[in-house]
């Protein structure tokens, strides 16, 4: 099975993250690049499922030259080889650019199966799976917390408001999971020394028929009209509790009419 | 005035509180029709969409809309978006609203906006990013602008609409039809809210201490009709079901009220509930982050704050 998981790199949630004053963008230098968090489930499903039928793992990204850091983390954990779209007139690509793009690069390259994370910890859109899906005509079993494959079809557990669904699909298929689906390997010092060796093919966007008149911030579908720094949130009260903690919050709650 | 399409959210017939705040903030900007997906559509439904300002109910009964993930909803939309030339389409910035919106952006070759908690003139959308430390206004510059709004963005008002309803018949493609549903699992949640709807959330982390304390949380929630939430410590340690985790890999609130005991408020919780109109909060450390979001804290041991201020509400009732 050809498995192709997507990961991203975003900033750091623990470190300040700021938008670009010029043209309204991510700053990438501004906060420290790690994984997007729902990615590392995403990787882990991908190595389970292939430790379970056999095949190959890909780990697909799209980014700047930085972003290589994301793929060896991937490798590290286990993924065979990597496939890296950078090129500068993606910068600024919306949701409906990036998917595009990446659904290009998956059609050149080939798959039965791709995994992502449910959504990124930077935009938090949570469009790119269905986006895929759309773009590529395969199902879409997103939200997965359980993932299983019998030969050519695929069942998962769909999360949803009232517990979940169970769905079935043939492959292809694109699967988005979720942080309950499993709990991501840490890279072994093994790992980490074999992913150096690991071939990582570096694309730009002519390498996989991607019109450059479709992605960056010119072609994007929306954009960003103004942006500030939320206003600082107003000192609250802080009482220490003697006792009578309950109370004073109960009649705080009174004063803002919750009770 | 143009007309606006609001997806309805439902559950066994009933519509949920998020598509009436949206059918109030389209009436803002347009004419709101309402498009319930599926089967099932009762008259008590139908009443409560036309009083909260929808002038038009598009349904489309076909059961084959709801026996397949997300696609067919996006392709009925995209259908009306071809036959009504809508102003705009709004959905619930719910997970499975997110994405019928992503497909029906590349349907219909137009820009989406996810997780608006405002809309202006010219559908010029509020957003709070990066857990709430930006605010930041967006446009969708081409096709028909898609925004999912984030629910307790907007008070729900009724104001009586015409309530048409036109009945509409959607062929589906095979593509839309490639991922079906065999089974729902209903998990029992009790008569409690749901989570991201809910006006007000009462979560515990791990100054909760085991899972049977929960129950201190639980009984505050339910004095104050409010949704039961908790930190990733808490779900973690398994005192709380994983579902219920607020925060950066788990659900985003947006409450008119959010209370945390016992959490400290790391920053991936923040991410999560940063956005609640007013945060109390009860820890024992006085140096917990949580405070400098808090409108109001208490610095004390939660087993003793939680029930005296539970029982406090419970007489004010």
């Amino acid at each position: 099975m050809n498995i192709v998981v997507c990961v991203k790199q975003v900033p750091d949630t623990a470190t300040e993250r700021k938008l670009r004053s010029d043209d309204k963008t991510l700053d990438r230098d501004a906060a420290d690049g790690v994984v997007n968090e729902l990615d590392e489930y995403a990787v882990e499903e991908a190595l389970r499922l292939k430790e379970a039928h056999e095949g190959e793992v890909t780990v697909l990204t799209m980014g700047p030259g930085k972003a290589t850091e994301t793929i060896r983390k991937a490798l590290a954990m286990g993924a065979d080889k990597a496939v890296h779209l950078s090129d500068d007139a993606l910068h600024g690509s919306d949701a409906l650019s990036t998917s595009y793009a990446m659904a290009q690069v998956l059609k050149k390259i080939g798959f039965d199966l791709v995994i992502l994370g449910s959504e990124s910890t930077d935009a938090r859109t949570g469009v790119l799976a269905a986006m895929l899906a759309e773009r590529l005509g395969t199902p879409q079993l997103t939200l997965a917390n359980k993932v299983d494959v019998d030969g050519t079809s695929i069942t998962v557990q769909r999360i949803t408001d009232y517990g979940f669904d169970k769905v079935e699909a043939t492959l292809p298929a694109v699967v988005s999971v979720v942080e309950k689906i499993n709990e991501p390997r840490y890279p072994s010092f093994k790992g980490i020394m074999a992913a150096k060796k690991k071939p990582v093919e570096t694309l730009a966007i002519g390498d996989a028929s991607i019109d450059a008149a479709q992605v960056g911030l010119t072609a994007a579908w929306s954009s960003v009209v103004d942006f500030a720094a939320a206003p600082p949130r107003a000192a609250g009260t802080i009482v220490k509790d003697e006792g009578d903690g309950g109370a004073k919050a109960a009649e705080f709650l009174a004063s803002k009419k919750f009770i | 005035m143009s007309e606006i399409l609001v997806l309805v959210e439902q559950v066994e017939g009933e519509v949920k509180k998020v598509t009436l705040e949206l059918l109030t903030l389209a009436r803002s900007l347009g004419t709101p029709a309402a498009v319930w997906a599926g089967p099932g559509i009762t008259s008590e439904a139908k009443a409560r969409l036309a009083e909260y300002g929808a002038d038009k109910i598009y349904v489309a009964p076909s059961s084959d809309i709801v026996e397949y993930v997300v696609a067919p909803k996006a392709e009925l939309l995209a259908q009306l978006v071809a036959d009504k030339s809508p102003a705009a389409v709004l959905v619930a910035a719910t997970p499975e609203g997110k994405e019928i919106a992503g497909r029906l952006a590349i349907k219909t070759d137009s820009g989406v906006i996810t997780d608006a908690v405002g809309l202006g003139e010219g559908f010029v959308a509020d957003q709070s990013i990066f857990g709430g430390g930006i605010n930041v206004q967006s446009k969708v510059s081409k096709g028909t602008p898609i925004v999912a709004v984030r629910p307790n963005s907007t008070a729900p008002e009724p104001s009586a609409g015409a309530g048409a309803e036109e009945e509409v018949s959607v062929t589906l493609s095979d593509a839309a039809k490639a991922a079906r549903i065999v089974e729902r699992v209903k998990q029992e949640k009790g008569a409690r809210p749901e989570l991201t709807e809910a006006a007000i959330v009462v979560s515990g982390g791990r100054g909760v201490g085991s899972a049977e304390n929960f129950s201190i949380i639980e009984q505050l929630a339910d004095s104050l009709g409010a949704a039961v939430g908790a930190s990733r410590a808490a779900t973690d340690a398994g005192w709380y079901p994983h579902q219920f985790q607020v925060g950066q890999t788990g659900k985003t609130v947006s409450p008119q009220l959010y209370i945390a005991a016992g959490i400290s408020g790391a920053i991936q919780h923040r991410a999560g509930m940063q956005t609640a109109k007013t945060i109390v909060a009860i820890n024992k450390d006085p140096e917990a982050p949580i405070f400098e979001l808090a409108d109001y804290g208490v610095v004390g041991d939660l087993n003793q704050v939680v029930p005296q201020l539970t029982e406090e509400v419970n007489k004010r009732k």
